[in-house]
């Protein structure tokens, strides 16, 4: 696994069993338990979005129905108790990467939002013409367009790293792209389309002897393994809530204080201002400088709850169980006549995106749905990595902890559904 | 429950895997691209007009079985169609895909293009169905200058 993989030295006490059962975490998720075209839903779209635990649901309630109240403001107990839930959120955010400080942590909308607040307030303000970012071709789009928007706007270039036929990074190729004019280096921890975990802690150090900051995309990867910012050195980290089964429309960017200190902010209102006059305004400390208006209090508050539910599951258990689950999956659909995966890095999470000969993701997609099994078809936000496979979609089972061999089985039961319909 | 047959009959079997008028159309005076930047589907519909007629009709590109015998179906019916009769039976299909009310007693009239009827049981792969059908109607509401083939 990653170099940022490391043992969780906090002790718990929850309902949650030491060892990792798999029926008992499925037990917490509701949405789980249900059918779909009269099967047992198998949900395989993770990388998506993921399901909820009930933890995170009942956070949302008790918020909602009985401490419903701004942030930051009054100085009723209602808003005492929202501040205090919301703030305690955001240290559980930071424990969680293990940033330094909670100042460090950026309340956002999800990762494309704090890849935009990157771009423009980092990007505008210290980048020029004929600088040049650095992405990969595995890139989603939400790290690829806030980066040629502010290459239009400052008259910046975009490089791309390449990559091999197993879908890795070109290591030696990054290295050539690296030089006098690279002021950016934006790259995905792990890939959404093919699974791929970068080697990002190398990449860091690459970039860092020439001083330039790197922004890591950590959407897929925190749900999947334990990521420790300072370890691994990273400027900046994205991710979003809603795939680490917290709610949608919240996400933390994490980036180190002295960048953020030196950055504007990137949106004006209320919260992110300490003195407004009409001639001059004083902004407010970190981090509330980066975070105008009333945030989605319940959301963070719901992310709180899912870090500590995956906390106490145990992400190196997670990652093993998961890793379990890959290589059974990769084994099962390798065997499949006319089947073929596209990502096969040696380094990879549970991504298993396929094509069957002579069928189109869609009606892999459509068939699938009608066994009960969620699995996107389509290009997955990442147009380029598909184009450099040569193909226009695939269809991606994304695995989570709460998944299992015996729906990996039902997943290879359903291919040879889609093979015989289109014999 | 939505019947899966109803979505694949064997009309759009055939039509998938052996589509019709599949082929770049050399002497297009109209052509137009159709894309689904949801899911990347690709098609290009060259006409060869003469006048108001449709002399000759073809399509390229990838798609899914819905969005290919969507396609060829389509190329098959129009073949020395007149403009307004292409414009009607696009009405008439557009109906038929999006399940709109009284769309219903329409089918029989439509040949083998009721195939696609299953379509509107199905609410995600509705735009996979009509994605040849809006390019269709791109193309003939070009203008009459020559268009490129390149």
């Amino acid at each position: 696994m990653s170099t940022a993989v490391r043992p969780l030295t906090r002790v718990r006490h929850h309902e949650m069993p030491a060892g990792f059962d798999v029926e008992t975490i499925r037990r917490h998720f509701p949405a789980l338990h249900q059918r779909v075209h009269g099967k047992p839903l198998i949900y395989f779209d993770n990388a998506a979005t993921s399901q909820k635990p009930r933890a995170v649901i009942d956070a949302l309630t008790h918020y909602y129905s009985a401490d419903n109240a701004n942030v930051h403001r009054g100085v009723h107990t209602l808003s005492e108790r929202a501040t205090q839930a919301y703030e305690s959120a955001r240290v559980k955010a930071q424990r969680f990467l293990n940033a330094a400080a909670s100042s460090e942590i950026i309340v956002v909308r999800g990762a494309t939002e704090g890849i935009n607040l990157v771009a423009q307030s980092y990007g505008r303000t210290f980048l020029k013409a004929g600088d040049e970012i650095i992405i990969s071709t595995m890139e989603h789009h939400s790290n690829i367009v806030p980066w040629q928007i502010l290459c239009e706007q400052v008259g910046a270039k975009l490089r791309v790293i390449p990559i091999n036929d197993d879908g890795e990074l070109l290591i030696d190729e990054f290295d050539k792209l690296l030089g006098a004019r690279t002021k950016f280096i934006s790259i995905v921890h792990v890939s959404n389309a093919i699974g791929t975990i970068n080697p990002v802690k190398k990449i860091i150090g690459m970039a860092h002897r020439r001083h330039i900051p790197v922004l890591l995309d950590g959407a897929q990867a925190v749900p999947h393994l334990k990521v420790d910012v300072q370890d691994l050195g990273c400027d900046f980290y994205v991710f979003s809530g809603h795939k680490v089964f917290g709610p949608t429309g919240i996400g933390i960017l994490y980036a180190k204080t002295e960048l953020l200190e030196a950055m504007p902010p990137y949106q004006g209102g209320g919260d992110m201002i300490r003195l407004v006059t009409f001639e001059k305004t004083h902004y407010n400390v970190l981090p509330y400088k980066f975070e105008a208006g009333t945030p989605d209090i319940a959301g963070l508050i719901g992310l709180g709850a899912a870090l500590d539910f995956i906390t106490d599951a145990g992400l190196e258990r997670i990652a093993a169980h998961e890793h379990e689950l890959l290589i059974y999956g990769t084994k099962a659909l390798s065997a499949i006549p006319g089947v073929r995966i596209i990502g096969t890095a040696k380094e990879k999470a549970s991504v298993l995106s396929f094509v069957v000969d002579g069928v189109h993701a869609h009606d892999v997609g459509t068939i699938l749905d009608h066994e009960g099994i969620a699995v996107r078809a389509g290009h997955h936000c990442a147009m380029p990595v598909m184009q450099r496979f040569g193909v226009p979609a695939t269809a991606r089972a994304s695995l989570a902890f709460y998944n299992t061999k015996a729906e990996i089985d039902a997943l290879v039961h359903g291919i040879y559904k889609v093979k015989e319909m289109f014999a | 429950m939505s019947d899966l047959r109803e979505l694949y009959q064997e009309v759009i079997f055939d039509h998938n895997k052996k589509p019709r008028n599949f082929y770049k159309l050399e002497d297009a005076n109209r052509k137009a691209e159709g894309y689904n930047p949801l899911c990347g589907d690709h098609i290009t519909v060259y006409l060869h007009m003469d006048g108001d007629t449709i002399r000759k009709i073809s399509f390229e590109g990838s798609g899914c079985a819905i969005s290919k015998a969507s396609a060829s179906l389509m190329t098959d019916s129009l073949k020395g169609k007149a403009k307004a009769e292409a414009e009607a039976l696009f009405d008439k299909v557009h109906k038929m895909l999006t399940g709109e009310p009284g769309a219903d007693d329409d089918f029989q009239q439509l040949g083998k293009l009721s195939a696609l009827s299953g379509v509107s049981e199905f609410p995600v792969r509705v735009k996979c169905a009509t994605l040849a059908w809006h390019t269709l109607r791109a193309a003939l509401e070009a203008k009459e200058e020559m268009v490129s083939t390149e």
